[in-house]
């Protein structure tokens, strides 16, 4: 049995279903994200588990205890709520104090627990501080702490990172790791954030309109989208209309605006698809050699790397290539464009083109 | 020379600023200058400047009681109002926007009728043959009318009618502010709902609260229809007092005095709490 399991999970507001049959299940110690677009029922299905949102249908079981009847104040969860949620009339340290005052830990436990929360969020210095004289990224460690020393089951964490600003948002990334691999608990990281949810989590569930539509590593998810959504919500790619010809065991045939181009073995039937390209994958080189031909549209300079948009016979595509501290070829030029067969990905077509 | 855009501020608030003098600074000063002139009985009102009629108001315990008697009645009208208004903002606050809207009306909705017909309206109610009488008669709870009108507790019961709803409307704004999620984290962290309601609403509706007792501290002690009308003769406030010396007696100056010594501890009483609550609660104060 796992540590959380989420069977079925329906929640519907008087116009609108908020999310709709969710299930997944989540390991002890593991790190997994909901990942989705804004609207698509993230905070909700968040707000079941916590308790602060009752579920149409469906079950949440953790630990083998059905939480439907349990109150939020007893499900012993530890939460980070976007806004962090510190209350601003007591000191970093009365707020961290605060979820063990109300489980009646005596004063020198108390304490000693208080002192190790700041420590592991290395806010020790800042104890007797009001939550107003505090940066974005220190309250957010205040309300990490807050919900750890609790030494909660299941931390849950709704868009913590979303305050910051990016560099500051890298940084709390690499902690909230450390942090949480250090207390070893089980964590839900609600966020948009399609980078953010890849770096810090074990597993991802992408959500679309309340539903989940893909579960699984970060790598995977990335690699083998299981839709168009997920493979343009996941990093950036180049979607094109396809037709699927043939398909053997080892490769496919598609045809791509009337060019026919090779792919790898899909389980689909021959007909209309979507086959998406990562930038990454696309190789700029200069010999034609049986290659693509591609005239540069567009050049942009991003620091570590360098994103064209490029014009081909398949359509436009965009392609990345790492700063390498050459010349590039500039717009108007005319190049030339390579990938592996096997680095495209053929998906259902879908009717909303995303 | 200042130039054009640093003028505007004081156009913008030269009307307000000259209202503000010819309407109340003017008559202050006045009043407060008045205060030491003296008077007698044939002579009327001499152009003196003395320290006289304060020395009779500070060295009379008639006076005392008087003054006492309406810190008293402001204290508890206070006291009351945040009792009532407090939990009544939360629950407002925390109510569906249609079922608000309704209440909040209803809630300020006395503030629409004067005063005077609010007043007689409590008279008609404590009267000796009012309704909370005959009611409480009839049902046998007592043999004889209760003496509600014409007491403190009368003038106190009408009071928190009046102001209440500027107490409420005081938390309500300073409750607005609050992150509402706090609570939701306090509860996940395992507070009762009363936990959650003094350890963390309450304390955020501090300057609410404040604002709301300074305004119905400072209206009460100062309040003239509801005393007048509920304390008869007998029960006298401040503002009353003042009112007998300067239409009935026509000492004007002593009349002064007592106004001027109304309002500085008044004052004083707003400013000391003040400083007493914002030391107190320095986190959730802007
Ligand atoms: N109390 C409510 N009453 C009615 N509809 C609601 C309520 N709360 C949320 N919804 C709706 O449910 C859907 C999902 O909302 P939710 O807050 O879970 O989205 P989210 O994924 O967290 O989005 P975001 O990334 O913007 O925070 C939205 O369409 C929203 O309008
Ligand atoms: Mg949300």
């Amino acid at each position: 049995m796992s540590f959380l399991e989420i069977k079925a999970l329906t929640k519907r507001f008087s116009e609108t279903t908020a999310v709709e049959d969710f299930s997944l299940t989540v390991e002890r110690g593991e790190f997994v994200s909901l990942l989705g677009p804004s609207g698509c029922g993230k905070t909700t299905t968040l707000q079941m588990i916590a308790g602060f949102e009752q579920p149409t249908s469906g079950s949440i079981i953790l630990h083998g205890r059905n939480l439907a009847k349990i109150p939020a104040r007893k499900r012993g969860l530890g939460i980070v709520f976007q806004t962090y949620a510190l209350f601003p009339h007591m000191t970093v340290e009365q707020n961290v104090a605060f979820g063990l005052e109300m489980r009646g830990i005596p004063e020198p436990d108390r304490r000693q627990k208080v002192a190790a929360a700041l420590d592991l969020v290395k806010l020790s210095h800042l104890a007797k501080r009001l939550p107003k004289a505090m940066s974005g990224g220190q309250r957010q460690r205040v309300a990490l702490a807050r919900a750890l020393v609790i030494e909660p089951e299941l931390l849950l964490l709704d868009e913590p990172l979303s305050n910051l600003d990016a560099k500051l948002r890298e940084e709390m990334q690499l902690e909230l790791r450390r942090i949480q691999q250090e207390a070893g608990v089980t964590t839900l990281l609600v966020t948009h954030d399609q980078s953010e949810a890849m770096a810090l989590s074990d597993r991802i569930a992408v959500m679309q309109s309340g539903r989940l539509m893909q579960l699984g590593t970060p790598f995977d998810t990335y690699e083998t989208p299981k839709s168009t959504f997920i493979s343009n919500f996941l990093g950036k790619t180049n979607c094109l209309n396809a037709r699927l010809v043939s398909t053997t065991g080892t490769a496919s045939t598609l045809v791509i605006n009337g060019i026919e181009v090779s792919g790898p073995s899909v389980n689909l039937l021959p007909g209309d698809v979507m086959a998406s390209l990562r930038p990454e994958r696309i190789d700029i080189v200069e010999s034609s050699d049986g290659h693509t031909e591609a005239k540069v549209l567009e050049r942009i300079f991003l620091g570590d790397q360098w994103l064209f948009r490029l014009e081909t016979k398949l359509g436009e595509l965009l392609v990345v290539r790492r700063n390498r501290g050459r010349r590039e070829a500039e717009p108007g030029e005319n190049v030339f464009i390579v990938w592996q067969p096997e680095h495209l990905q053929i998906l259902p077509a879908s009717r909303e083109s995303a | 020379m200042k130039s054009p855009q640093n003028m505007k501020p004081w156009l913008l608030s030269g009307p307000a600023f000259v209202l503000f003098l010819v309407l109340l600074l003017i008559p202050l000063v006045m009043t407060f200058m008045l205060s030491f002139n003296s008077f007698s009985f044939y002579g009327g009102i001499e152009d003196v400047y003395t320290f006289g009629n304060y020395i009779e108001v500070l060295g009379d315990s008639y006076f005392y009681e008087i003054f006492l008697r309406t810190f008293l009645i402001a204290l508890i009208t206070t006291v009351f109002c945040v009792l009532l208004g407090v939990p009544e903002a939360y629950i407002l606050l925390r109510m569906r926007p249609l079922a608000r809207s309704i209440m909040l009306l209803v809630v300020l909705g006395p503030l629409l009728i004067s005063v005077v017909v609010r007043t007689l309206g409590w008279a008609i109610l404590l009267g000796n043959n009012g309704v909370i009488n005959e009611l409480l008669q009839s049902l046998g709870l007592i043999t004889s009318p209760v003496k509600m009108l014409y007491t403190s507790g009368g003038i106190v019961a009408a009071l928190v009618h009046v102001m209440i709803p500027f107490m409420i409307i005081a938390v309500w704004a300073a409750l607005q502010r609050r992150d509402p999620s706090a609570e939701q984290a306090a509860e996940s962290l395992g507070a009762s709902p009363v936990k959650v309601f003094t350890r963390i609403v309450l304390p955020q509706a501090m300057p609410g609260i404040l604002s709301g007792s300074l305004i119905v501290f400072s209206l009460s002690a100062s309040a003239f229809a509801t005393p007048a009308i509920l304390g008869g003769r007998r029960v006298k406030v401040v503002s009353t007092t003042v009112y007998d010396e300067f239409l009935n007696t026509l000492n004007w100056p002593l009349g002064a005095a007592i106004a001027v010594l109304l309002l500085a501890s008044v004052l004083v009483i707003m400013l000391s709490w003040n400083r007493l609550i914002e030391k107190r609660y320095t986190g959730v104060f802007e």
